[in-house]
């Protein structure tokens, strides 16, 4: 060891050095946010919660064509329909297992109609895993709830479509 | 306080029984308030040197932290492993809890406010202090699980290791002093040098590298970051702490809070003054000796923190190598440093 190396050991010269660097980002302000009070803005591309969509008249979006069920590589999705009173194709059953869900969007980009969306929401945490298997009510719901959040997403994305 | 309560009519056994125990009570009850208000000040440090914000969610700036993990850990579940050796297994956390405590005894607050003045209070410091390394190992050895045993083994060669440089320093300050008695050699640091007016032996230039050995010992004896392979989470889950849950976990962490505490106390008493002002000037002295002694404490607990947001952790062997091969020989040469100028100096030989 050289007599600088030592003289740098002994006199714990890295050790003031990177105590100095600690004291100055000490003052710095700070990068967190405070997250429950605030939040970051997110994309209109961001994935989160499912939600499925109705039209203006409040007829569902959803026609049964099961390509979100085909595509989604969770095997999440699951579908049953039959045709209706009125001769139009319709879910009877529309579930969701939300913890099998790996939120790639994929069901987003195969649904034909807009009807299948990933929302704004990130915050849908629950205390059971049962309240994680989603159904058609609850995701009709997440729909009604959301729609005006996800109609603005989906408008501010559709030009890069 | 025996006598003021002997002029009620008290024998004096019952005087002194209730003296001290409100004595112990005085000091033990303001310590666990400042345990939690240093553990959230610990946060707080660490959070803002790593540009986060720390706990401020629970009370005004989240100064009610503590108290509410206090709260969530207390109505929590007590588990105690099938395998563990029950009585130890419960024992172990009370040990350090306790051994963390009775050291503030001898620890002078003030000119004469000192529990137990007794005279070789220092060794009573590195006798208790030493006893706290059993609560580890046996909270190790008695949960009966493989982390917690080898974080046991660890700290029982760690704080051995650190704890002979310890005795080291020691020795040099109390040849300085020429007394074990803590407030002696308080009273030992006023005004060293004739033609510089400053109170403490960290001033002195023979004395300071002791001063820095001291301080990073005492990290290593509390376990603190650099040296904290006792609980080195990405290797040993959480060390001895493992298999504790409930007040039994809470009962260490605030034994370990209280023995860094401690730790800064002695740092503040043995090099930096205690309760003395660090300039030996007048006005300074208006302030209360406590209070002097509380900013030295949390200005070493800030080191304490700012090392634990600095420094990554220690490989073992190196922690070994600095302890055996570096801090004992330092210490042993100036042991030898030391006695040697007190010999020529005061014996006026020279």
């Amino acid at each position: 060891m050289s007599v600088t190396q030592t003289l740098k050991a002994f006199t714990l010269w890295e050790f003031i050095g990177a105590h100095w660097t600690t004291l100055k980002y000490f003052f710095k302000p700070k990068a967190t946010i405070n997250y429950p009070f605030e939040k970051n803005p997110i994309s209109p591309r961001f994935r989160g919660e499912h939600a499925l969509r109705r039209y203006p008249n409040g007829e569902e979006r959803c026609i049964a064509c099961k390509l979100c069920e085909a595509i989604c590589p969770a095997q999440a999705i699951t579908i049953e329909a039959e045709p209706r009173a009125d001769g139009s194709r319709r879910t009877t059953r529309y579930d969701i297992d939300m913890t099998k869900c790996i939120y790639c969007g994929l069901c987003q980009e195969a649904c034909p109609v807009d009807a299948i969306v990933e929302g704004p929401n990130f915050e849908f945490s629950t205390e059971t895993r049962e309240e994680l298997i989603y159904d058609k009510a609850k995701l009709l719901d997440n729909g009604d709830r959301w729609e005006r959040a996800i109609a603005a997403n989906l408008a501010a994305d559709a030009p890069y479509r | 306080m025996t006598a003021w309560f002997e002029s009620f009519g008290m024998p004096y056994g019952w005087a002194w029984f209730v003296a001290t125990i409100i004595g112990i009570l005085v000091i033990a009850l303001p310590l666990m308030l400042a345990v939690a208000m240093i553990i959230y000040a610990d946060r707080k440090i660490w959070a803002a040197m790593a540009l986060r914000r720390g706990p401020n969610v629970v009370g005004p700036l989240g100064l009610l932290q503590s108290f509410a993990d206090g709260l969530k850990v207390f109505l929590q579940e007590t588990i105690i492993p099938s395998a563990a050796n029950k009585g130890l297994f419960i024992l172990a956390p009370i040990i350090t809890f306790t051994v963390a405590l009775i050291v503030w005894a001898v620890v002078p607050f003030q000119v004469g406010v000192v529990l137990a003045d007794i005279n070789v209070g220092l060794l009573y410091v590195l006798a208790a202090s030493s006893l706290g390394v059993y609560g580890v190992i046996i909270a190790g050895w008695a949960s009966n699980s493989k982390y917690p045993f080898f974080s046991a083994l660890r700290a029982a060669a760690q704080m051995v290791s650190y704890e002979v440089s310890i005795g080291f320093v020691l020795i040099s300050v109390v040849l300085w002093a020429g007394t074990f008695n803590l407030s002696g050699i308080v009273e030992a640091q006023r005004n060293i040098y004739p033609f510089l007016p400053v109170n403490g032996f960290g001033f002195n230039l023979l004395l300071f590298p002791m001063a820095v050995v001291f301080l990073i010992s005492s990290m290593a004896e509390t376990a603190r970051t650099p040296f904290d392979l006792t609980e080195a989470e990405s290797e040993l889950v959480a060390g001895y702490q493992t298999e504790y849950s409930s007040m039994a976990f809470a009962l260490y962490w605030l034994g370990e809070y209280a023995n860094v505490l401690l730790m800064c106390a002695l740092n503040a008493i043995l090099f930096w003054g205690g309760y003395l002002p660090p300039l030996d000037w007048a006005p300074l002295y208006y302030v209360p000796g406590i209070i002097w002694l509380f900013a030295k404490i949390l200005f070493f607990f800030f080191v304490f923190s700012w090392v634990k947001a600095t420094v990554p952790r220690y490989r073992y062997d190196q922690l070994m190598r600095l302890g055996w091969k570096v801090f004992l020989p330092l210490s042993l040469l100036w042991v030898f440093l030391v006695s040697g100028f007190l010999m020529l100096t005061r014996t006026g030989v020279l």
